[in-house]
């Protein structure tokens, strides 16, 4: 219970970094941040106390895996959220390199040509 | 249509790159290749409006274990309107792109842009729509920055880090929601939550996903990166964003959850009712005093998805009759359909004054029927057809939803949505005051009608625009009725879990 608490809590830091610091780098570390801790959120949905990995060994048979393996599909499921984040990620480094190029800086409270 | 439905997604991923690759070779294929796609992706969509509802299971997989897609009355909706929106905004960008470089990579983009659309409204699976919304979504963000100047690159950064909190709380309403059933297959979800009934925990995903697909569909107060992402879009992606993708990934995703998954609601029903009238209301006021045609548009946008918005949310609540949930939700779909039509008409006009001017303020601009007659005729009907004037398109659908309203007992909401289409009407006739008529400023004299390549997709939809209107004795037969019940009749949507 506490551990779903703490990548909340961890969702939140993510949070405060994207919306509290103005250094655009700054705040793509907090979306990254807040994209891991759904991640973690995700994996820690299928746990199972005293739980193995839903791999099949050579002399287990069917009956063990369905009563001690933790849930595999959170896996996979965070499996492809990574790579959506690695995505995300490439192309936010990407505009911020072009940004600097044109705006000079990396402070965003600079980068307000758009207003109204 | 079954055995090739996946192709909806599988044709355009595959044809985006192949796009790259074959454009090292020969720079002029990339047109040819996007115009064959979307054209082949137009007359499939047209072609599902007369099938029979089916599911489909993905590598021969059974549901809850495989993927579905579901073919019902709504996705074949969306699927023509994407398409075809898709394939006119092809055609136009044939010319218009030649103001950019890097095309083919455009063409790319638009490709992958085209693949996530078609995905979400296609599957039948939860966390399948999160991929594909999350496909669609990193294509536009490219798009919108695609001319790589200071604003434009502004209006992607914002629009990034908005776009990717309102996913990262949908994913998160997802993993709650396996939790919760077990299951992410939409139908075996729909089932699951009927036996759970909407419990405190229930409600929080509910909540998330307002934030999450509302900020996809630009409702206020999730608005802010739309004014500043679509006039900096380049016009035929300013045309779909605002005309298809909104719709695609925000109206749809909460109208196909709300309604087939999570079912008839008072509490979400008054929810969505309030965000739609916030979002005419506050849309509207921000359009009147835009000097930026396109911006403009864009906060108008932002009004007429309220209207969808707040029309499905009246067909959501379970006390008023099922004849008022009916025409609220008639109104709602026919407006999705019309907004799509003359909103991208709209945008695609702005771009091709934009293309002969060079200019998005209209202010400096005047008197440009003179010179430029079809495009200036089209964005004629464009503005006709959004204030609601009769006999186009706009009138009839703001007409059933401001009646469902009003029979619905919500006459605060129905006294708002008139007074809004009014506000409308004002900021059209300034537009068309300030473009079209008036006094031709001497520099552009010289200047030519839109090429031929511009001119065909906004003359094709300005048909549209009057025929939509003129067909609505009509139009409650075919699609729009299929879509219709396919939103209200939750148990057969349960049923495909059988599949199909």
């Amino acid at each position: 219970m506490i551990l779903y608490f703490l990548t909340l809590v961890l969702f939140v830091m993510g949070v405060y970094c994207l919306i509290a610091k103005k250094n655009i780098i700054k705040k793509i570390i907090g979306l990254t941040i807040t994209d891991y801790a759904i991640n973690l959120f995700i994996i820690i949905i299928g746990y199972r106390a005293k739980g193995i990995a839903p791999i099949m060994f050579k002399n287990m048979t069917m009956k063990e895996l369905t009563e001690y393996g933790v849930d595999p599909l959170p896996q996979a499921l965070v499996l492809t959220s990574i790579v959506i984040g690695l995505g995300v990620l490439s192309l936010m480094t990407a505009i911020c390199l072009r940004l600097y190029e044109k705006y000079k800086t990396f402070d965003m409270s600079e980068i307000n040509r758009l207003k109204g | 249509m079954q055995t090739i439905y996946p192709l909806f997604t599988a044709l355009p991923l595959a044809a985006s790159f192949f796009n790259l690759l074959v454009t090292k070779i020969n720079k002029k294929a990339a047109d040819y290749i996007a115009l064959l796609v979307t054209a082949a992706l137009a007359v499939m969509a047209v072609l599902t409006i007369f099938e029979a509802p089916f599911a489909y299971q993905v590598g021969g997989f059974p549901p809850p274990w495989g993927i579905l897609l579901v073919s019902d009355g709504l996705s074949s909706l969306m699927l023509v309107i994407i398409n075809v929106i898709g394939f006119l905004s092809i055609i136009y960008s044939t010319k218009y792109m030649t103001m950019y470089t890097a095309k083919p990579k455009y063409y790319s983009l638009f490709l992958l842009m085209l693949a996530g659309m078609n995905g979400v409204v296609i599957t039948g699976d939860l966390f399948n729509v999160f991929v594909f919304l999350e496909v669609a979504s990193l294509a536009s963000y490219a798009l919108v920055g695609f001319g790589c100047e200071h604003e434009e690159l502004e209006a992607s950064f914002k629009y990034l880090i908005l776009g990717e909190v309102a996913s990262t709380a949908i994913l998160f309403g997802i993993a709650f929601l396996y939790s919760m059933t077990g299951t992410l297959n939409m139908p075996d979800l729909a089932r699951q939550i009927e036996v759970i009934g909407i419990n405190k925990a229930v409600a929080f995903v509910i909540a998330l996903f307002i934030m999450g697909f509302g900020l996809k569909a630009s409702m206020v107060p999730f608005h802010a990166w739309l004014p500043d992402a679509h006039p900096s879009a380049p016009a035929p992606i300013s045309a779909m964003l605002s005309g298809v993708v909104i719709k695609a990934l925000g109206v749809y995703a909460i109208a196909r959850i709300m309604f087939d998954v999570i079912g008839p609601n008072a509490m979400v029903s008054s929810i969505l009712m309030f965000l739609g009238v916030l979002s005419m209301v506050i849309g509207v006021f921000l359009a009147i005093g835009q000097p930026d045609f396109k911006r403009m548009l864009a906060y108008s946008s932002i009004s007429q998805v309220g209207y969808v918005t707040a029309a499905f949310g009246l067909g959501l609540n379970p006390n008023v009759g099922s004849a008022v949930s009916t025409m609220a939700l008639f109104g709602g779909l026919y407006h999705l359909l019309n907004h799509a039509a003359f909103k991208s008409l709209l945008f695609l006009c702005s771009g091709a004054f934009e293309f002969r001017t060079g200019t998005r303020n209209r202010y400096e601009m005047g008197g440009l029927i003179r010179k430029m007659p079809v495009t200036g005729i089209a964005c004629s009907i464009g503005a006709l057809s959004i204030s609601g004037v009769p006999p186009f398109n706009g009138f009839w659908s703001k007409l059933i939803i401001i009646v469902a309203l009003i029979k619905g007992g919500f006459l605060v909401y129905g006294v708002v949505a008139t007074f809004v289409a009014f506000m409308t009407l004002a900021t059209f006739i300034k537009l068309q005051k300030s473009v079209l008529f008036g006094q031709l400023p001497v520099r552009f004299a010289g200047i030519k009608e839109a090429p031929f390549a511009m001119t065909l997709p906004l003359v094709i939809l300005a048909i549209l625009c009057i025929g939509l209107g003129l067909a609505y004795p009509f139009i409650d037969q075919g699609v729009l009725q299929a879509a219709r019940d396919a939103l209200l009749d939750k148990l057969s949507y349960m049923g495909y879990i059988l599949g199909g």
